[in-house]
């Protein structure tokens, strides 16, 4: 039956002898085994050691400032309606003195217990107002505890440069153009 | 009461003879649980050095408190008892899985003037109390009214019950050999014989009898304790833990001292039969009479029950499980001739002399 085209016999060696008597394997193992008592350990010894994080990283959800801190939430909600778990929840307010920008969250609150770290309100927010940041150590006593407020998520996030200065430019070009407001699409 | 050989180191002398009895039951007594913490955590450290890990390293120094913290766990578990159970035999067993090994502490001869019982039949007895093992496992898996349990007690019974045979035949060599079932005389025939007048004689040396016995003994205490490679009693891939599956708290941690115990006692037996209990070379002889020797060669021989509680711990990081009949051809078809082919060269040995080592 073997001599099928397309097949091959393949010869199962045979057990010698001591093969058979099965011992000198089990000393084999065993001189493997020992030496691997004397091998250089790779356990991370954790809170004392870390992972040094790769860039593309998704830890806890934060909200993060401009140079100049100031609150890049506009609270247009997007990432409130993406979230795939509905773990953000915004209410937006009215921001007072007006100018560019009309809304600020009041309220911004990411439950961490039900956050995936998808990185979806990272990548929908317009105003780039929301990143992943390298936080994974994510404890609490209570279910309160791990709703993160806007206090806790702004700690977290802290300040980022941003490399668009987008409302800079915005505020440039409106004046450049003798529009008052850069923010937005431009109104006729 | 004086039918006590009053062996004790001659600075105690004065002692009466009962009085050193009751200091040796003391002391043997704190060594089955020391032993015991001291061999889980040395389990998970090597286990983990043969893995490339660490192991338990947080808990006080070099992490030797884990056992400490493992125990507080259980003592607070809570204690469940499983509603199908027969209630009765479920406590009792784990109480009889442990005595046994417990008991045969006290059969050992840890120096020649340190032992709690020296029994003329020290062997027979100490074989007739660590198989009532057996009916603890037996009865847990049954009381325990699981089939995973009830498989793993029914595996353990046949398993045990086939290598009991070997490893007596085993042990029978030596009782050839030294004309003894006292493990202390035992031990003095090892000391004091010579292999072509110089090697001690310690079984394992006497080729072949003896040192084949010793293969077929630690094989068979190794199944005997239910250790890897043969622990198929618990065989967690297929029977999730065997007949303590449905164990929890203390009664789980009993068993599992019962277990350790009974490896200690095994690794303790293969000392003392077949590698010279005590004695090393003539270093026993040191100090003759003092209780510097006595400690010398409780040192010796507890050097030695390390060495093999070793063994046993870097065999079962290194096989798999055997296969149950792969396990129960080895026993029958293979050791058991073996064993008794072994027997019958050891009884030829003896009578035409060994290596110029007859007694
Ligand atoms: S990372 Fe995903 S789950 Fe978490 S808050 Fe953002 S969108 Fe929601
Ligand atoms: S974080 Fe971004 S997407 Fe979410 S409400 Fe604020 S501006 Fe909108």
């Amino acid at each position: 039956m073997s001599d099928r085209p397309g097949y091959r016999t393949v010869e199962r060696p045979a057990l010698t002898l001591a093969d058979r008597l099965v011992f000198p394997a089990i000393l084999k193992g065993m001189a493997i085994t020992a030496s691997h008592i004397f091998e250089k350990k790779v356990t991370m010894q954790y809170p004392e050691e870390k992972w040094t994080l790769p860039e593309y990283y998704r830890g806890v959800p934060s909200l993060v400032m401009d140079d100049e801190n100031r609150e890049k939430c506009v609270a247009c909600s997007l990432c409130e309606f993406v979230c795939p778990p509905r773990a953000i929840t915004i209410v937006p307010e009215e921001r007072p003195g007006g100018g560019r920008e009309e809304k600020q969250p009041a309220v911004f609150d990411i439950d961490m217990l039900r956050c995936i770290f998808c990185g979806y309100c990272e990548e929908v927010c317009p105003e780039e107002a929301i990143f992943m940041s390298k936080e994974y150590e994510v404890v609490g006593r209570s279910r309160e505890e791990m709703v993160f407020h806007k206090d806790r998520l702004y700690e977290i996030g802290g300040v980022r440069k941003d490399p668009h200065r987008k409302w800079k430019n915005a505020d440039d070009e409106a004046r450049a153009q003798g529009r008052g407001h850069g923010h937005g699409p431009a109104q006729v | 009461m004086t039918t006590w050989p009053s062996w004790q180191p001659e600075v105690l002398s004065f002692l009466p003879a009962w009085l050193w009895k009751v200091i040796c039951i003391f002391l043997v007594l704190q060594m089955p649980p020391i032993l015991v913490s001291l061999l889980v955590w040395a389990e998970r450290r090597v286990s983990a050095w043969i893995q490339d890990r660490v192991g338990p390293n947080r808990v006080g120094p070099f992490g030797l408190l884990q056992s400490v913290a493992d125990l507080v766990k259980f003592v607070f578990k809570e204690d469940v008892v499983p509603g199908q159970v027969n209630r009765v035999l479920y406590s009792v067993a784990p109480a009889l899985a442990m005595v046994p090994g417990l008991v045969t502490f006290s059969l050992l001869p840890f120096a020649e003037r340190f032992m709690v019982s020296d029994l003329d039949s020290g062997l027979l007895m100490l074989f007739a109390i660590s198989s009532l093992a057996v009916y603890g496992i037996q009865i847990g898996g049954w009381a325990s009214n699981s089939k995973y349990a009830l498989i793993g007690g029914v595996r353990a019974s046949a398993q045990i019950i086939s290598y009991e045979l070997t490893l007596g035949l085993a042990a029978a060599v030596v009782v050839l050999f030294t004309g003894s079932l006292n493990l202390a005389e035992m031990v003095r025939w090892q000391s004091e014989t010579r292999i072509l007048g110089l090697l001690p004689a310690w079984t394992i040396f006497v080729f072949p009898g003896g040192t084949v016995a010793f293969v077929i003994f630690i094989t068979s205490a190794f199944a005997e304790t239910n250790r890897l490679p043969f622990d198929m009693p618990e065989a967690e891939s297929e029977l999730a833990a065997g007949y303590h599956v449905e164990y929890s708290s203390m009664k789980f941690a009993l068993f599992f001292l019962g277990e350790y115990a009974a490896m200690i006692v095994m690794s303790g037996l293969m000392t003392t039969l077949f590698l010279g209990g005590w004695s090393l070379f003539g270093l026993e002889r040191v100090m003759e009479g003092t209780i510097w020797q006595t400690l010398i060669q409780t040192g010796i021989w507890w050097a030695k029950t390390l060495f093999f509680l070793f063994v046993f711990i870097w065999i079962r990081w290194t096989l798999p499980r055997f296969r149950y009949d792969q396990l129960m051809r080895l026993g029958w078809k293979v050791f058991l001739p073996l064993s008794l082919a072994n027997l019958l060269v050891a009884a030829w040995m003896r009578t035409w002399g060994m290596w110029g080592a007859s007694a």
